[in-house]
């Protein structure tokens, strides 16, 4: 039914016409229809131009049959982005009831060069759901593939989230996250997925229970590189909705106070201190001396009020969010101290 | 088949060109058939007839549904709890709930619920706390946290604090009392245009105060954008330029439509960053190179030049 495996690259250079094809010749090819007085008519290739007026005749006399599947597969490989081939394509196979690992395949053979294509992922999700559980560790595999290619590929992600959800196959998620942030530690990528996984993982205990080792996990990221956006989202992300809990854990601000002690890359620490304070943490005294001992050029005293003072030095180290740290001043609330 | 990207682009089209011709043109009752036959009962929406569901469609839908005035209670309905399951940890908002927090879906969601009147649901502190931290050394703006910067989030990220400063209170509210300190990083050496940038201008807005006292500071920076519109700008004219025409993403990529839409929209919210009404001519130290560079505002929930809005909310509010 399904013509040769991998002949997708081939159809370029020896390709017949589709009207000296017998199989066609008793249909009537369909052209697109611009209207009376086309505007920016595009200039379509003639083996485009046939192929797709083929396609039209079979899809508007909705011929569900192999030598239509065979035609999706060649209008798909023109243009990629055409959903309604896409769409039709899936009619088919459900008619036919053409076969499901065959179609992965497919899509795996062209997905290296359409990687960031929407049709292509909506596709592989449908086949794989109709293919259920059986089908993780193939799309677990796959993902894999793709995200050795590209390990911030939106698409790759969001299909293995889908799968991890609707499939199953979570044991080995949060060692996957590992590898890649060993890789990696920057990989915003890999945090949010390691998010993902420490939240909704049914084999884990939940974020609570997780909270402990992640946050010692987190830290020693930044520690090692307090430069890294992720890590310092990702620790104030393993406190949602529990702000409590996060301005009372001591190791929230030693890790703000261990980065400011360095005088080096602290402005991710400067700006969850300023959070905290915000939140309600009562910062003692070393952490002014932190702030004292920065010595970042500025004009006057610094203020009494250790949430301003903080906004300040921000303005100075920080002046692509200069307004942003101006604003964020402004809304601190009054303290008695501030001259 | 119909599909709801290029359903907006369509609209958005036949809105900026305007006009007797092409407002009535536009089938709003097979639109709105459409739009509900796009609707999920997750109250998310679908790109096309069993397509897939995301924050885009959501924007789109209800982009598509409030600039033709046929936003009813059904096709609104749970979008919003959809939206708000989408935002992240971070604070920016994701495809889909679970995915990574990204300038794109940020845009869409915070948008989209703008249009619903919900924006209000979404942790605002959050996800400004995000896009802040999206603009780069470069001056652009990048998609996702540690990744490269690309003109089109000139828009995506940059229009947010248009929305937010025309559509919410949140920013440019009365704040706390005036700040007294001493001289701190001054308007003119971070924000504004140098001498040599600005050829020419009037000078002469009302906001302005000769006295220079801190009271009169803090109200200028009320005004000012919460990014770095001058460092955007920079980027824009100087690094997503083709020097043949059209605007790309970054060096060394080619030009396309999409990036010159979207960076030229961009500029545009720069330029007109400063102020909060919407009628009022961008104020000289506001742009970046000669006044002569102003773009024509453009509403930042649609993308569509101002003038060209309010003539289709007109007519599409009559009919």
């Amino acid at each position: 039914m399904e013509s040769d495996e991998g002949d997708e690259q081939q159809q370029e250079a020896e390709r017949l016409p589709l009207s000296q094809r017998p199989e066609w010749s008793d249909v009537t090819p369909i052209p697109q229809d611009d209207g009376p007085n086309p505007v920016v008519p595009i200039a379509y290739k003639p083996e485009f131009s046939e192929t797709m007026s083929y396609f039209r005749a079979v899809y508007y006399s909705n011929e569900r049959s192999s030598r239509s599947f065979q035609l999706t597969k060649e209008a798909i490989c023109l243009n990629p982005g055409n959903y309604t081939v896409w769409h039709f394509r899936r009619q088919i196979i459900e008619t036919l009831h053409a076969d499901l690992q065959d179609e992965l395949a497919f899509v795996g053979r062209i997905a290296k060069s359409n990687s960031k294509n929407y049709q292509l992922w909506h596709h592989r999700r449908w086949v794989a759901e109709k293919l259920g559980t059986g089908a993780v560790n193939k799309e677990l595999q796959f993902t894999k593939k793709m995200l050795s290619l590209d390990a911030k590929n939106y698409h790759a992600w969001s299909h293995r989230q889908w799968v991890l959800q609707a499939l199953g196959g979570w044991e080995d998620e949060l060692d996957y996250c590992q590898m890649l942030l060993g890789e990696d530690i920057f990989n915003n990528s890999a945090w949010n997925q390691r998010y993902f996984v420490v939240t909704r993982s049914p084999l884990l205990g939940g974020l609570i229970a997780m909270r402990d080792s992640e946050v010692n996990f987190t830290i020693e990221a930044i520690l090692g590189n307090p430069e890294n956006e992720s890590p310092w989202r990702y620790l104030r992300g393993l406190y949602k909705d529990d702000t409590e809990s996060w301005i009372n854990d001591p190791r929230m601000s030693s890790v703000c106070l261990k980065v400011l002690s360095t005088k080096s890359n602290y402005v991710f620490a400067l700006s969850t201190l300023l959070d905290l304070i915000c939140h309600g943490f009562w910062p003692s005294e070393e952490f002014r001396e932190a702030i004292n001992a920065l010595n970042t050029p500025d004009s006057g005293p610094l203020d009494s009020d250790l949430g301003r003072a903080i906004c300040r030095v921000l303005e100075c180290v920080d002046p692509l969010r200069c307004n942003y740290w101006l604003w964020r001043k402004s809304k601190l609330p009054l303290t008695v101290s501030s001259q | 088949m119909p599909h709801l990207a290029t359903t907006y682009a369509a609209v958005n089209a036949l809105i900026s060109l305007g006009g007797e011709k092409s407002l009535p043109s536009i089938n709003r009752s097979k639109v709105y058939t459409f739009l509900k036959c796009m609707k999920d009962p997750s109250g998310a929406f679908r790109m096309h007839d069993a397509g897939e569901i995301d924050v885009r469609a959501c924007y789109t839908a209800i982009s598509v549904a409030s600039i033709l005035n046929i936003l009813d209670d059904e096709l609104l309905q749970n979008v919003g709890n959809y939206i708000l399951s989408c935002q992240t940890y971070e604070g920016g908002i994701a495809g889909e709930p679970g995915s990574e927090a990204h300038g794109g879906y940020t845009f869409c969601g915070l948008a989209a619920m703008i249009l619903i009147n919900e924006a209000d649901r979404l942790d605002l502190d959050a996800l400004i706390g995000w896009v802040v931290f999206r603009q780069g050394v470069e001056g652009g703006f990048q998609g996702r946290t540690n990744k490269l910067v690309d003109g089109c989030y000139s828009f995506w990220q940059g229009g947010v604090f248009a929305l937010l400063r025309r559509f919410h209170s949140i920013i440019g509210e009365s704040p706390t009392p005036v700040d007294q300190r001493g001289a701190e990083c001054s308007i003119d050496n971070t924000q504004t245009t140098t001498a040599s940038d600005v050829s020419e201008g009037d000078g002469s807005s009302d906001e302005i105060s000769s006295q220079g006292d801190e009271h009169c500071h803090f109200q200028h920076r009320e005004r000012e954008p919460l990014f770095h519109s001058i460092a955007l700008q920079r980027y824009l004219l100087l690094c997503s330029q083709d020097p043949r025409g059209g605007l790309r993403d970054k060096l060394r990529k080619p030009r396309d439509y999409y990036h010159t839409c979207y960076c030229l929209s961009g500029l545009s919210i720069c330029q007109h960053s400063w102020l909060k009404d919407e009628d009022s001519s961008p104020l000289p130290r506001a742009v970046l190179g000669p006044y002569s560079n102003v773009l024509e505002p453009v509403h930042p929930v649609f993308n569509i030049v101002l003038d060209r809005y309010h003539e289709a909310h007109e007519f599409f509010s009559r009919s």
